[in-house]
């Protein structure tokens, strides 16, 4: 694409074509600023929503013809730049998104790409099933989910989602369409699943749900008094939970450093909730209009952007630790939605961020190192005075994808707001947290990243990786048609 | 690909100088280069867009007629996508033939439409409705204290600067509400080439000292701009002789 779009004469000039401009002329209407989830960065593309595989494929005709790169986007809930593609072709999945096949005896769901989770549980619950990952959102797409190998709070468990997939086809660039499974097309199932759209679109997936028996979970709160009690709570709890994970308070140091709460939540089993038609209605699974028992959705936002304040944030890290410890050990029946998809009913809680935006970083890193690393992360955060609202740790297990960010360890999402002012601080301490991250063997995840480096991302990959990973996109994509920002940023050029 | 793939939390300013070979347009690139925004240079003669470029690693040159407006739409995408955006756009270009007081030549007062005001159009609709879409941006059009009155002297070239001024007037009243700045700029007398055909000049501004006030400016947001300042108040009084007293004046 390079010499395509470069044309320049011998004194380094471009070559213009005018009747190139002209083809692009005739898209000025699909013109578009397209945000990062986080709200901190964003690129103007054209835009098109396609509805099936024609209108799909005629975008890729479009792109040869204007020599234009595509930009695959389903929900557009990636933090960083991900979904996004600067002066390129944004190809927004969204519309493209029936449901194809449904047995409701194997639970096994074809689909295609731009079914949301939320959409897919609606579909599903009912007949007793349950998507066997979830995102903390169920705005993301199931092409979005398996193109970042999203992961749920049962990672530890059950894997990524890529490990639930049975079989996808994907359009390569040049409109041909391939049926991948795990024996065949092998290299690229491994490849396109957690490949952030870099092979091909995915056109329809299949995917095996998990059976559950009730529209409640049992959930347990439990306080932890600072990081390392929390590991020792995860230690101990992982062999008997469904769902694991730890909310952390960013601000809390010295002997607190670390400290937060747990949420350990169980399957029902057969047989326990008598009436389970009721409690997988999808009435009953929604939220009502209020959370928190009083405070109507559409005003919490507000509320929210208190706690952003550094002052704030600590009373409110503080209350709920205090909430927690008193209630430690208490156990509430939840419904799944309610459980995996709190911030969903929380309408615009983001704006509680301000208008700079947010980016998350979230480093996985191995069993015996985390506890320490995440420490040293926690601390470096605290002495640039640039606390996060809310840290969130998961535990997660290897998988044979070759773009992978698990592995047999813990991960550690923190939430950063970005300001004008502290843009340029942030990145000097991301730099520092990135050190740490790859002296302890971590890992990083394109989804929630703004700010990886080509070096960084070549450590902790390793460059025989990014190299099979170029020679397979040059073997289906041989034009690079297929680009995203972030691939521009980390990967593009060695 | 652009020059640098751009990071989504350092971010550069991006802006192009269309005019940018001689005069207020290079001292603009030098300026604003300075402070490390990447810059299009925007101008026909190709050795002195170089000259104005080669000390800064983030200016680069782009040889063009703004009277080609056929290649604009083209060259407008070329550049956003070296730059990988735009932020801010600087329409500079300008001629201003020698033109005797009893002299009435329809080729200098076209060639003045076409640099001063047509080309503006292909440029800054290219511009405005990028910016429209992105909800943020800035226009900015080097217009002249000349627009604000039809003197006897140079009829074509006073026309085109009041044109050009009337079209950023209406671009802002459209944009403004889309979160994007269109800057007027109207500058006295700056000491360039321009200058050997306007006789009877005083307050006398360097490029360079135009080019900070102006780029002081755009930084504050500022909608229509003198420079220098004073004008403001002497055109404020021009604008309002009447017209049977200001057509017996050698204003
Ligand atoms: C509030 C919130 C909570 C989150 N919680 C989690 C979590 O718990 N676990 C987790 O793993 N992630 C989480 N994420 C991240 C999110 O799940 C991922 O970014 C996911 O990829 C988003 O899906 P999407 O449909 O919005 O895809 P987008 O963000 O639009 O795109 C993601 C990637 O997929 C590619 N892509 C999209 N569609 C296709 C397609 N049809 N074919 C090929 N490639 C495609 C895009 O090019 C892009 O690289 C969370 C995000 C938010 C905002
Ligand atoms: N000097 C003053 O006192 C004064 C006062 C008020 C307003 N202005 C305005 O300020 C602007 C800059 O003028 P200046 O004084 O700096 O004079 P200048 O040195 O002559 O600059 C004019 C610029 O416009 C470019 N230009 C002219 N015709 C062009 C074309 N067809 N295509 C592309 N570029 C073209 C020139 O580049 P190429 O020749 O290389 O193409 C040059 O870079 C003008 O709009 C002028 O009207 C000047």
């Amino acid at each position: 694409m390079q010499d395509k779009q470069y044309n320049v004469d011998e004194l380094g000039m471009p070559q213009l074509s005018v009747a190139l401009s002209k083809e692009l002329k005739r898209f000025d209407g699909r013109l578009e600023d397209v945000p990062a989830w986080g709200g901190a960065s964003s690129g103007m593309g054209w835009v098109f929503r396609p509805i099936n595989t024609d209108q799909l494929a005629e975008v890729f005709a479009i792109a040869h013809k204007t020599d234009l790169s595509i930009g695959l986007r389903g929900g557009g809930n990636s933090y960083g730049d991900a979904a996004y593609n600067s002066n390129g072709i944004v190809l927004d999945l969204c519309r493209f998104n029936r449901v194809l096949d449904w047995n409701p005896e194997t639970g096994v769901i074809r689909a295609e790409p731009g079914l949301t989770i939320h959409q897919l549980w609606e579909y599903t619950v009912e007949d007793g099933w349950w998507p066997p990952v979830a995102t903390g959102t169920a705005k993301t797409t199931l092409g979005g989910c398996a193109a970042m190998n999203v992961h749920g709070k049962n990672a530890f468990k059950v894997g990524p989602i890529g490990d639930h997939i049975l079989e996808f086809d994907l359009m390569l660039p040049s409109g041909e369409i391939i049926t991948c499974r795990r024996n065949e097309n092998s290299d690229i199932f491994f490849a396109a699943i957690g490949g952030f759209g870099m092979l091909g679109c995915f056109t329809s997936i299949t995917l095996q749900m998990k059976r559950v028996y009730s529209g409640l979970l049992d959930v347990v709160a439990l306080a932890s008094t600072d990081l390392s009690v929390m590991f020792e709570q995860f230690r101990a709890l992982l062999p008997t939970s469904d769902y694991l994970v730890g909310w952390v308070d960013g601000v809390a140091s010295g002997n607190g450093l670390g400290r937060g709460q747990i949420h350990k939540a169980n399957y029902l089993e057969k047989g326990v909730d008598p009436y389970p038609e009721q409690s997988l209605r999808v009435d009953n699974q929604n939220l009502g209009d209020t959370i928190f028992g009083i405070v109507p959705r559409s005003i919490i936002w507000q509320g929210m952007r208190l706690f952003t304040n550094n002052y704030g944030l600590r009373a409110a890290n503080l209350g709920k630790y205090a909430v927690s410890y008193a209630t430690s050990g208490s156990k509430i029946r939840q419904p799944h939605a309610q459980f995996h998809f709190l911030l969903d009913y929380v309408p615009n809680w983001k704006k509680s961020y301000g208008g700079g935006g947010l980016i998350q970083y979230q480093p996985f890193i191995p069993r015996d190192s985390a506890e320490n690393a995440f420490k040293t992360i926690l601390r470096t955060t605290q002495r640039h005075d640039l606390p996060t609202y809310l840290g969130v740790l998961k535990r997660h297990r290897p998988d044979a994808f070759l773009m992978t960010h698990g592995l047999d360890g813990f991960s550690l999402a923190l939430d950063f707001r970005i300001t004008q002012a502290n843009r340029q601080r942030i990145v000097r301490m991301v730099r520092e947290l990135d050190e740490i991250v790859l002296d302890a063997g971590g890992r990083f995840y394109p989804a929630k990243d703004s700010t990886l480096r080509p070096s960084v991302a070549t450590a902790y990959l390793g460059a025989d990786t990014i190299a099979r990973f170029r020679e397979l996109k040059q073997r289906y994509d041989p034009d690079s048609v297929l680009q995203t920002n972030l691939w521009r940023r980390v990967f593009m050029t060695p | 690909m652009p020059v640098q793939p751009s990071r989504p939390l350092e971010p550069k300013q991006r802006a192009i100088v269309v005019g940018a070979s001689s005069g207020l347009g290079a001292a603009l690139v030098s300026t604003l280069a300075q402070k490390g925004v990447l810059v299009a240079a925007v101008a026909r003669r190709r050795e002195q867009l170089e000259a104005v470029c080669t000390p800064f690693e983030n200016a680069r040159p782009y040889v063009h007629d703004v009277t080609n407006y056929e290649e604009v739409p083209a060259l407008f995408q070329q550049i956003v996508s070296d730059l990988d955006g735009l932020d801010l756009i600087i329409y500079c270009a300008g001629i201003q033939p020698a033109v005797a007081l009893d002299e009435y030549d329809f080729q200098k007062d076209r060639a003045m439409m076409e640099t001063n005001v047509i080309g503006a159009m292909a440029w800054l609709n290219e511009a405005a409705l990028r910016f429209h879409r992105a909800q943020r941006g800035h226009i900015v059009g080097i217009s002249s204290i000349a627009g604000d009155r039809g003197r006897a002297a140079f009829p074509g070239y006073h026309t085109s600067k009041a044109a050009l001024s009337t079209f950023l007037e209406s671009l802002r009243n459209r944009l403004a509400k889309r979160g994007v700045t269109v800057t007027t700029i109207k500058p006295g007398f700056v000491d360039t080439v321009l200058l050997e055909n306007a006789p009877k000049t005083f307050w006398v501004v360097s490029p360079d000292d135009a080019a900070q006030r102006i780029v002081a400016a755009i930084e504050k947001r500022e909608q229509t701009v003198y420079v220098i300042g004073r004008w403001r108040w002497v055109m404020l009084i021009i604008r309002h002789v009447p017209s049977f007293i200001f057509r017996r004046t050698s204003i």
